[in-house]
């Protein structure tokens, strides 16, 4: 057993800041992309994340008739908590905030309350296209979650834990994302489905005006897309146990190099997202089942060979 | 520990009941679905306190997800919806309470009266190994009768539910080259 | 947190899911009520592994248990979307054929 020091519920403040850098990195570096595709000013684009918080947190709450208020402010609020709850058991270093010996299982767990949330966040505003958004969010989740299921499958299976610590530490040779791509392709594609962005941002799509985000406005709109992209973070940061070796490399201390390998892959995610055309979520569902699901239980399965043998 | 253990155990269990009861007293489908997932995840983290990591984690990933799902169901299939005209939707509302009643004195009177046997044995230090050797040694024959079952019920699930056979979808003969759906899927078959 | 403790909120959640599943004429929710039963049985279950024989059989008849409910659920769902797609029917009073 690789030794972290389980750190006193106190430390959970800086993992949260952490997660917190990860998440502003990558909405700076999506602004600045957007503004290198514009021709405008880089810098302009770089603080851009900053601008929007200040004109959001000034503009007015938008109200809807007959709104389900405590089930969309659940919605609204539940992005950002599910990404520090996932952030929880990921070590950084040598040291944790919560050592669950089922890490990885409370990671899938913690995923799949961002379907309610998705949902809720569009049931909420009683409005249509928030409706629609929610429905379509629920329906590429459905393609997306097996998949995902079994990409967390491969590296725990390999690490022969279920333990976070343990499966960084399983990599000391090779890291995952090398030997297994399939699992790891699968994963990143599960980000980028619970954090709605890039080819699965349809439920937030511009064809049904926004959808989820339709009827959100001020610090409302400010959550939720914190919480998007807090989740497309904490992704990130979740992957570097999982598939890049932890806080394994020279020099740095652990926890820099889990930070660094972070917010390399959240700004690869956010490059590769915006290249990818939007997956239609009636297309995707075949997509998931008929070809990731496949593919993925293949790479199990290969996996369990090599772990065998 | 143990006082902070009790307190933990008595709020979780607050939650699930009340939560549970408000399934059935809310009018918004939306409403009672999301209060039935709330009482799930209340008993899933209950199981964290009594060392069931693994399992009390698979309980709140499977309701979560039931429930998202459950949702779509509920709003789809309530013909009348009570949220929009308030009504009554329940039958035999004395006769439900009367059993529930009685049922809850059953049973609880039972687990307070009956003198349970003293525990035998110790936990394992790795509960989630020691199930997962289990499951793949001396439990395998309950595995390998759930697989079965679940694929019967995956197949059984659609033969029922789909509204289109494969005649409808290639034709009296089978020979259509490319199906016929009124929505195409993904990987173009 | 003993035992008996355990035992009385799982009948609670038991008898609440009984009187739902009882009282309610909407197939779906019937099966929310039949859940909540069985949630009732698996926190029993939880209860009696950990006070009684902490043996992994005990965890093995909790996953029985919750593969049990999604196959009821996933029936019940194919049920109702059957019965809504042949009558409209979402009332378990309107298919009471077998009954007659």
């Amino acid at each position: 057993m690789p030794e972290v020091v389980t750190v006193g519920a106190a430390w959970a403040v800086p993992a949260a800041l952490l997660l917190g850098l990860v998440a502003v990195v990558a909405a700076s570096a999506d602004a600045v992309m957007v503004a290198r595709r514009d021709g405008v000013d880089v810098r302009t684009g770089a603080i851009a994340p900053l601008a929007e918080t200040a004109r959001l947190l000034r503009q007015p709450r938008r109200v809807t008739p007959a709104a389900d208020a405590p089930l969309w402010r659940v919605g609204r609020g539940g992005l950002l908590v599910a990404a520090l709850l996932m952030v929880a058991v990921v070590p950084w270093g040598s040291w944790v905030p919560a050592d669950l010996p089922v890490g990885v299982v409370w990671f899938n767990a913690v995923d799949v309350t961002v379907w309610a949330f998705v949902w809720l966040a569009g049931w909420g505003p009683n409005a249509a296209f928030s409706l629609v958004g929610a429905y379509r969010f629920l329906a590429q989740a459905l393609a997306y979650e097996l998949p995902l299921m079994f990409a967390l499958t491969a590296p725990a299976l390999a690490a022969g834990s279920l333990r976070v610590a343990d499966v960084a530490a399983a990599q000391q040779g090779l890291w995952f994302a090398v030997w297994m791509p399939v699992a790891f392709a699968v994963y990143c594609l599960g980000v980028l489905g619970f954090a709605v962005w890039g080819p699965l941002a349809p439920p937030t799509g511009g064809d049904i005006a926004g959808g989820v985000l339709a009827e959100v406005s001020g610090p409302d709109r400010l959550l939720l897309l914190a919480g998007r992209y807090a989740l497309l973070a904490a992704g990130a940061v979740f992957a570097v146990p999982l598939f890049l070796g932890g806080g394994a490399g020279p020099l740095l201390p652990g926890w820099l190099w889990v930070l660094v390998k972070a917010l390399v892959l959240v700004v690869a995610l956010v490059a590769v997202g915006r290249r990818l055309p939007a997956l239609r979520p009636d297309r995707f569902l075949e997509l998931g089942w008929m070809v990731l699901l496949p593919a993925v239980l293949l790479q199990v399965l290969v996996v369990a060979l090599v772990v065998v043998l | 520990m143990t006082v902070l253990a009790d307190v933990v155990f008595w709020v979780l269990a607050v939650i699930a009941v009340v939560a549970g009861a408000w399934v059935f007293r809310f009018d918004s489908m939306a409403r009672a679905t999301y209060a039935l997932a709330v009482s799930f995840v209340a008993v899933g983290l209950a199981l964290l306190l009594v060392d069931l990591d693994y399992v009390g984690m698979v309980v709140v990933l499977m309701m979560v997800m039931e429930m998202a799902v459950m949702a779509v169901y509920m709003i789809m299939f309530m013909g009348m919806n009570p949220a929009l005209m308030p009504m009554s939707m329940v039958h035999d509302n004395r006769k439900a309470v009367v059993a529930a009643v009685a049922g809850f004195v059953l049973l609880g009177g039972g687990a307070l009266l009956v003198p349970w046997p003293v525990r035998r044995g110790v936990p394992a230090p790795d509960g989630t190994a020691a199930l997962g050797e289990a499951l793949m040694g001396s439990k395998m024959l309950v595995m390998m009768a759930v697989s079965p079952v679940m694929v019967a019920t995956i197949v059984a699930g659609i033969a029922i539910a789909a509204p289109r056979g494969r005649y409808d979808r290639l034709g009296d003969d089978l020979d259509r080259g490319r199906a016929d759906d009124p929505q195409p899927g993904g990987v173009g078959r | 947190m003993t035992l008996q403790a355990l035992l009385v909120v799982a009948a609670a959640l038991f008898g609440v899911g009984l009187y739902g599943a009882l009282s309610q004429q909407v197939v779906v929710m019937v099966m929310m009520g039949l859940e909540l039963m069985l949630n009732g049985v698996v926190l029993a279950a939880a209860a009696m592994w950990w006070f009684l024989a902490p043996d992994p059989t005990g965890q093995v008849l909790i996953l029985v248990v919750v593969a049990a409910m999604t196959v009821e659920m996933a029936m019940g769902f194919a049920v109702a979307t059957l019965l809504h797609r042949s009558r409209s029917a979402d009332m378990t009073d309107m298919a009471t054929d077998l009954s007659r």
